[in-house]
């Protein structure tokens, strides 16, 4: 494959000392990803596909193990580095969504913007209702949370961890709090901004979730076990026209 | 983060909870309701009593006969009076920083003219007193150096007595009679109100002393030698200066003890004021206490807050806020709450001090100082209890803080 790397992790190994046990959660993973790729990581609760993702969003330090992320080695960095990079280079997406409550969906997206310090002079309230429009809420702007279905919810969350425009989307069970219709709205979201050409790496633990990737990536007690290309993926747009009609749908573009 | 999005993104978070932001500003608002109220009531009577010296007059000197002593036994002030004309003149003469110098002779009599008779104060004094005494004249003028050398029957009345004989009036071109001697109102002093001790200074007419010691005393001993210098510094040097041309004026010899007494009038105030001095203080103190607590109060709320935001917190450093950035979030909002409520807490020690001014008849003052010393120990405070708080806050992990329940 001839397009950009745009991380690679080299046997990335992660120890949790508790008491005199030490739990491996990672046995050495090595892992590249490029540009454009839609990835599903998953495997069961305990594999550690959390640890793998807190990693690689640059919540946590591998114990050991390098970890370069759009060319620049981040295993290493400082706390206050990692915060610049979470904020320029990865967009989270939660499976409990993690908006502000009591704060407009707006100001929600607004808020990496906020906390930007490459020093540029951002146009913070037109780059948020771009995001927005992008995921489709444009009409949805002002309302709180609360105010907010699950899938606009998630929806908010999607157009703040785009608002950046970061080198990965990390999603963690996006669709874990959402029916089923909703998630596939959701995932038909996904889908459609990978082919605008994001990177997105959702980690998940459902198989229908999981096939809407290109790309599979399986771990169990700490170690890649598959990795491989999706023969038959499946298109959440396609099945979303399969669904029968309701009012959200009318609702959600 | 800019300032003002950081001053913006705490007043959201302290306007989403405003009866909790309430109850916790409530604490700064009574302290520094109640430091305002006190240091006003403290800085109320130090005026109070600084206005009293002021009124005596300008870097006032008094010289008073007396203090001296026969054969061991002092006979105590004013036993023995030797104060004249000629000391007056030689001070006045040879006196270097001595600016001006008037002799002062009293009596007390009736004085008639206008709606009737009134009973006074005469002060008989030369053309320098009202500059020693910093008495500005309300009608006419006050007599000159000829009136005083040809002894000239002229009044200048005190406000009082102005207004008890010519009540509304300018009485100025007008005749009274002192005692027996009729005299020309030449000019009425402007009012000057009560001294320390409830006497009412307006309460007075002046004559020129000579006419007072020809036509209506008939004694050539004056009382009392008032002075003044330019500057409240050269007072010390002033007083060392008069003591010595008085003794010279005297013909003392070294070993005989001064035979008249020099003061000035801060010798007159010191006490007082370190008495105000002191009460401010401890009015103060008493009230910083309640600040004191208000302080805790908010290092309360914001330890609370802290728990309860774990995870805005987790989200805000998901999203790429540093350490230092929920440290200043949490600050600035500590901050924000305390001045807030230092700034009602002005408020509330503006109306209270006024209302306990109007029931209780005390002279309260609030100075710029007192509102800017409130305001920048309030924001202290905000600082001092805000920051074990928000450095808890900032330590946090993001991974558990994201997943905190």
């Amino acid at each position: 494959m001839d397009r950009k790397v745009v991380m690679r992790t080299e046997g990335v190994r992660k120890t949790y000392v508790m008491g005199k046990t030490q739990v491996h959660a990672l046995r050495g993973i090595d892992l590249t990803v490029h540009q454009g790729e839609m990835l599903a990581i998953v495997g069961a609760s305990g594999s550690g596909k959390s640890t793998l993702m807190n990693i690689i969003g640059c919540l946590d330090y591998p114990t050991a193990g390098t970890y370069i992320l759009d060319d620049v080695r981040v295993d290493r960095m400082s706390r206050n580095m990692l915060a610049n990079i979470r904020n320029q280079k990865i967009g989270f997406v939660f499976q409990g969504f993690n908006l502000l409550a009591r704060t407009s969906a707006l100001e929600n997206v607004e808020l990496p913007l906020l906390y930007d310090r490459s020093g540029r002079k951002l146009p913070v309230r037109t780059m948020a209702k771009e995001a927005l429009e992008r995921v489709g809420l444009a009409d949805r702007m002002d309302h709180e949370p609360n105010e907010l279905s699950g899938g606009q919810q998630q929806r908010v969350a999607i157009a703040r961890a785009l608002v950046s425009s970061p080198a990965i989307l990390l999603a963690d069970e996006p669709t874990g709090n959402l029916d089923s219709r909703t998630s596939v709205e959701v995932l038909a979201l996904f889908q459609e901004l990978h082919a605008q050409g994001m990177t997105v790496l959702v980690v998940t633990h459902e198989k229908d979730v999981a096939t809407c990737a290109e790309r599979i990536i399986e771990l169990r007690d700490g170690r890649i076990i598959r990795d491989e290309r999706i023969s038959h993926r499946r298109s959440a747009a396609h099945d979303l026209q399969l669904l029968p009609e309701s009012p959200v749908t009318a609702e959600a573009a | 983060m800019k300032s003002s999005t950081l001053i913006k993104v705490a007043s959201q978070s302290i306007l989403k909870n405003k009866m909790r932001t309430l109850l916790t500003m409530l604490g700064i608002v009574i302290g520094v309701g109640a430091v305002i109220v006190m240091v006003a009531i403290g800085q109320g009577a130090h005026s109070q009593i600084q206005k009293q010296i002021n009124n005596l007059g300008t870097n006032l000197i008094i010289i008073t006969p007396g203090a001296s002593s026969q054969g061991g036994v002092s006979r105590g002030a004013q036993s023995y009076n030797r104060l004249t004309v000629k000391d007056v003149e030689k001070i006045k003469r040879e006196s270097l920083i001595v600016s001006a110098v008037s002799p002062v002779v009293f009596t007390r009599t009736q004085i008639i003219g206008g709606q009737g008779n009134w009973r006074a104060t005469v002060n008989g004094v030369s053309t320098d007193f009202p500059i020693i005494r910093n008495w500005d004249l309300k009608y006419g003028r006050f007599f000159d150096q000829s009136d005083v050398r040809q002894m000239r029957r002229v009044v200048v009345l005190g406000h009082t007595v102005a207004e008890e004989l010519f009540p509304g009036e300018d009485p100025v071109g007008t005749t009274v009679q002192v005692r027996t001697v009729p005299a020309d109102v030449i000019g009425v002093l402007e009012p000057k109100g009560q001294t320390a001790d409830g006497t009412d200074q307006d309460d007075v007419i002046l004559m020129p002393y000579t006419t007072v010691q020809t036509r209506l005393s008939g004694w050539s001993r004056i009382f009392q030698i008032l002075a003044s210098t330019p500057s409240s510094r050269d007072i010390p040097a002033a007083q060392a200066e008069i003591a010595a041309i008085m003794r010279e004026s005297h013909g003392l010899s070294q070993w005989e003890d001064d035979d008249f007494t020099v003061r000035n009038q801060n010798d007159l105030a010191e006490a007082a004021q370190g008495t105000t001095e002191i009460m401010t203080l401890l009015l103060a103190a008493i009230a910083s206490i309640s600040l004191l607590v208000g302080g805790i109060g908010i290092m309360n709320i914001m330890l609370v807050s802290v728990t309860e935001r774990t995870r805005e917190i987790g989200i805000r450093m998901a999203i790429g806020a540093r350490g230092r950035d929920v440290l200043t979030q949490f600050l600035v909002e500590s901050i924000v709450m305390s001045v807030l409520g230092g700034m009602i807490g002005i408020g509330i020690g503006f109306a209270g001090s006024s209302v306990l001014g109007q029931v209780t008849g005390w002279h309260t003052v609030i100075s710029p100082t007192t509102v800017m010393i409130a305001l920048g120990f309030s924001a202290a405070v905000g600082i001092f209890f805000g920051f074990y708080p928000a450095r808890k806050a900032a330590a946090l992990n993001p991974i558990d803080a994201l997943r905190y329940e």
